[in-house]
């Protein structure tokens, strides 16, 4: 890094907010996704003006700045891709104030989204999303990718949830999004375009986010079905029966078998399908949805049905679901996570889809994910360091797309584009939709320097998993 | 410095022993909140997850052994909850070892004057009973002349001290030589006998804690075991692995496995989570010798901890109550390498008396770890004030633990609180001792 520059960055943060050693360096040049990016500088940001004074420097002198929470993501948003300074907001000061009156909550983005969930239940409430690193992941980069867990079917996603934030532009204003009120049709809605903006359009400093009533109660069932096609029809079946489940969860024969070899549970390893279904709600009501779901699944070919008595049973049913991802490592080092996503009624279409790509392509791939939103989680499997195997995975990743696609799917539901599915953009939106949106980059950040490479393909970059 | 593999580089060994290991972790990064030392520094560096990507380049050739990975990898804790809250199994346990000896292999050379002493000291005192022995005696005429207490109450010296005084301040008060219990003879069980047990006695708890290891025999007799000690035994060899003298742990793993094969007992007991750990893992050692590696096996499948044996010989029965809340800090070799965690518990809240209160962030390490403490005394100063609050929080009276490494660092946490309610730290066995023994 220009000496200079870095004088300039002195003058902004005191000397341990810097880090500059290549060991930490390093340390910031990965995500949970592929690829490593070496940054020249990473930077621990203690207030709104320290990133203010930042970003304008940053744009004047054009350096790249990618801002980073836990990193946990999955499509490489965080990754920093044309070197420049990595803005580690994970270390930013933690504020989490509940207001119960108004059922909101205002965080800071460092705040990790499962100390949300424990503070709004401490007073009764409920914050949804749910991602599945909750527990690690800051609620800075659950916002700025959109990222929702299981809950989304009953509950909407994330971007339903944040009706205010305060945000540092690519220019270095400092400005105030939305507000406290649930309704808020003043001017465009800013705070929805910078949900899921992948860290493109602004640094979030502040969130106002919406609670809701915690349901009082909850059960849960487990269902196999000797045909993942009957799985799917018992899903499309619940919902238009008037049943609106909290979390409707599917597992393939691939992830029942890969679960049961790892720690058995008692599955049944030749069914085709899982599905795990919870409702929840008042106590009355809850009893009496979760029986007609199991009659609907009986009723739709499942060859067994549970329903949890307790709540040892329910959490080892969940414990089922939790144990896929260990589980299918054991079939190899490199795990690709996909989650296109289809309209609910395509999922037996898709998963038969699936299949023919794994048959095609001779890959390890298994299929499990939130069925009831949609949005289905294809796993593959392989060693990074088999090219030849690695060029099927491209191919492979390249075929789900389309098939969501072509079903009037979407690339991703809640892993964000990052830069893994960058190149697949047009396939869904086409030329004239990714130049709107490049418009609107163009606009809030004229000079390119907040997180470059993500969201837009860079000219001719087609790869996705192979470097 | 490493045996028979000193001709190899540090990247050599790296890339032979850890590399497949660390291509494993997925980078998820759910090791990052139980990670104490990522949580009191606050970066990626000090993150398991970061420690395990620089290995990674380390055996890649990517970045240097010495310059890059030495600084992350000795400011590890190794206390391991990175493995519980793993998903895919990373065995980072593994990793750290191999990485401290490839360390260990580069600095070979230049070694600074503190790691040649380190060195020594591991080499030439921990595998020597004798001199273990000699070691603890000084210890006592140092403490029976006074000099001890001098020393703590040498205000002055407090502030500039280095961090071998502060922690030597913390030192309970030793036993005579002459009234240690003997090894090699039969000790037999009160009541009718249920079993043998042989006691590993190791070194810290036999010269600092030997009041600690005859209430561990006693109770062992008191719930109906006859009990050995072998003579034989020598160093868990813990410390050794753990500053990455492979070859030297070697040896005492075997010199062990003899001596408690010879003993005829059913359950190899000890009683610090720390050198437990190391022996319920003695099979790992040997990946290369298979003979030896079967034999590790079946050694690993007799070693208990203490509070395994009470309760599953016992209950001890009480004979009188204990009073005031009861705090217990796990010892995260007993909890994320042995995986014994009710046990302890089990045995705590059953004591007529006593309120036992579970401590939040019990599982977390209290910055010992091993001699953590002593490489790097601010970094785990900071760790151990942050767990006093917690303690305070509890209201408690007692806090138990179950390994020497964290006695003393919770002893010298409970003088560093100096003008709150009094706390006694103890270790488990003692505690039940007070309430089971005549």
């Amino acid at each position: 890094m220009d000496s200079n520059i870095l004088k300039e960055i002195e003058g902004i943060f005191p000397k341990h907010r810097i880090l500059t050693e290549l060991s930490e360096r390093y340390s910031y040049s990965f995500d949970a996704s592929f690829g490593q990016y070496l940054p020249e500088l990473v930077v621990q940001p203690q207030s709104v003006e320290q990133i203010a004074r930042l970003v304008r420097l940053a744009n004047e002198r054009r350096i790249p700045l990618y801002p980073r929470g836990s990193a946990t993501s999955l499509s490489g948003g965080p990754l920093p891709v044309q070197g420049g300074i990595v803005v580690d907001m994970s270390q930013y000061p933690k504020r989490l104030e509940v207001d119960r009156e108004n059922l909101l909550a205002v965080v800071t983005p460092s705040v990790i989204t499962a100390e949300i969930h424990k503070k709004a239940e401490e007073v009764g409430l409920f914050y949804p999303p749910d991602p599945s690193s909750s527990h690690v992941s800051t609620i800075g980069g659950n916002l700025l990718e959109n990222s929702s867990g299981p809950k989304g079917l009953k509950y909407g996603t994330t971007k339903e949830y944040v009706i205010g934030m305060e945000v540092v532009t690519p220019t270095g204003e400092v400005i105030r999004v939305g507000g406290k009120t649930v309704k808020n049709v003043t001017g465009y809605d800013l705070t929805r375009l910078i949900v899921g903006s992948e860290g493109t359009l602004g640094i979030v400093t502040e969130a106002t986010l919406r609670l809701i009533p915690r349901p009082p109660a909850r059960r849960t069932l487990l269902a196999h079905f000797p045909r993942l096609k009957d799985a799917g029809y018992a899903i499309t079946r619940i919902l238009s029966s008037g049943i609106l489940p909290a979390a409707m969860e599917l597992m393939d024969n691939a992830c029942i078998r890969a679960v049961e070899s790892y720690r058995p549970h008692g599955l049944p390893t030749d069914a085709e399908a899982l599905l795990i279904i919870e409702v929840d709600g008042h106590p009355a009501a809850v009893k009496e949805e979760i029986r007609r779901c199991e009659e609907l699944c009986l009723l739709q070919g499942a060859g067994g049905c549970r329903v949890a008595e307790d709540k040892a049973e329910r959490e080892k049913i969940w414990m089922a679901r939790k144990l896929v991802s260990p589980a299918i490592t054991r079939m190899g080092p490199t795990k690709i996570s996909e989650d296109a996503t289809v309209p609910r009624e395509k999922i037996p279409e898709m998963m038969e889809r699936l299949k023919r790509i794994r048959e095609k392509y001779q890959l390890q791939l298994v299929v499990f994910g939130h069925a009831g939103d949609g949005n289905l989680h294809p796993n593959i499997i392989a060693d990074e360091r088999n090219r030849e195997e690695m060029e099927r995975v491209e191919k492979a990743v390249g075929e789900i797309f389309e098939a969501a696609v072509s079903l009037g799917g979407t690339l991703s539901g809640e892993h964000g584009i990052g830069i893994l599915k960058a190149p697949y953009m047009e396939m869904e939106l086409g030329q004239e939709g990714v130049m709107m949106m490049k418009k609107i980059k163009e606009a809030w950040d004229p000079n390119h320097i907040l997180n470059p490479g993500k969201i837009f393909p860079t000219p001719g970059q087609t790869k996705v998993v192979l470097r | 410095m490493t045996g028979g593999r000193a001709f190899k580089s540090g990247r050599e060994l790296l890339e032979e022993q850890a590399w497949d290991s660390a291509l494993r972790c997925v980078q998820c990064g759910y090791c990052l909140p139980v990670c104490p030392t990522y949580c009191s520094m606050g970066k990626e560096s000090a993150s398991p997850r970061g420690r395990i990507n620089l290995v990674k380049l380390a055996a890649e050739g990517k970045v240097d052994v010495l310059q890059d990975l030495s600084e992350p990898i000795d400011l590890c804790l190794g206390c391991r909850a990175c493995e519980t809250a793993c998903p895919v199994q990373v065995p980072y346990g593994h990793i750290l070892e191999a990485a401290k000896e490839a360390i260990v292999a580069e600095r070979a050379e230049g070694a600074t004057w503190e790691e040649r002493l380190r060195a020594g000291i591991l080499r030439h005192l921990f595998p020597y009973p004798r001199r273990l022995r000699l070691a603890g005696g000084l210890l006592w005429l140092f403490q029976r002349a006074g000099l001890h207490s001098l020393l703590r109450n040498a205000q002055f010296l407090a502030k500039r001290a280095p961090a071998p005084f502060h922690l030597g301040t913390a030192l309970p008060r030793v036993e005579a030589p002459f009234r240690r219990m003997r090894r090699g003879s039969l000790l037999p069980a009160r009541g009718p006998k249920k079993g043998r047990a042989a006691f590993f006695a190791g070194c810290i708890m036999d010269e600092i804690f030997h009041g600690v290891n005859r209430s561990t025999v006693d109770l062992l007799r008191h719930v109906g075991l006859e009990v050995t000690i072998p003579k034989a035994q020598r160093c868990c060899g813990a410390l050794h692995a753990h500053q990455g003298m492979r070859a030297q742990a070697k040896r005492l793993a075997k010199a062990n496995i003899c001596a408690f094969e010879a003993s005829g007992a059913e359950v190899y007991v000890n009683n610090a989570g720390g050198c437990g750990a190391m022996l319920r893992e003695y099979d790992r050692l040997f990946q290369d010798e298979p003979e030896w590696r079967e034999r590790a096996a079946r050694f690993v499948e007799k070693i208990r901890d203490i509070s395994e044996v009470l309760v599953h010989y016992g209950p001890p029965t009480y004979r009188k109550a204990w009073e005031g809340v009861i705090v217990y800090q796990d010892s995260c070799h007993l909890r994320n390498v042995q995986k014994v965690v009710e046990e302890p518990r089990q045995l705590l809240r059953s004591i007529p008396g006593a309120v036992y209160v579970e401590m939040e962030d019990s599982d977390r390490c209290c910055g010992s770890g091993g001699i953590y403490n002593l490489l790097h005394f601010e970094e785990s100063i900071k760790i151990l004030d942050d767990k006093m609050k917690v303690v305070a929080k509890t209201g408690a009276s007692t806090l138990v633990t179950t390994n020497p490494g964290c006695h003393l660092q919770m002893r010298l946490g409970a003088e560093r609180r100096k003008g709150s309610a009094p706390l006694r730290v103890r270790h488990l066995v003692e505690v039940l001792a007070e309430v089971c023994l005549e």
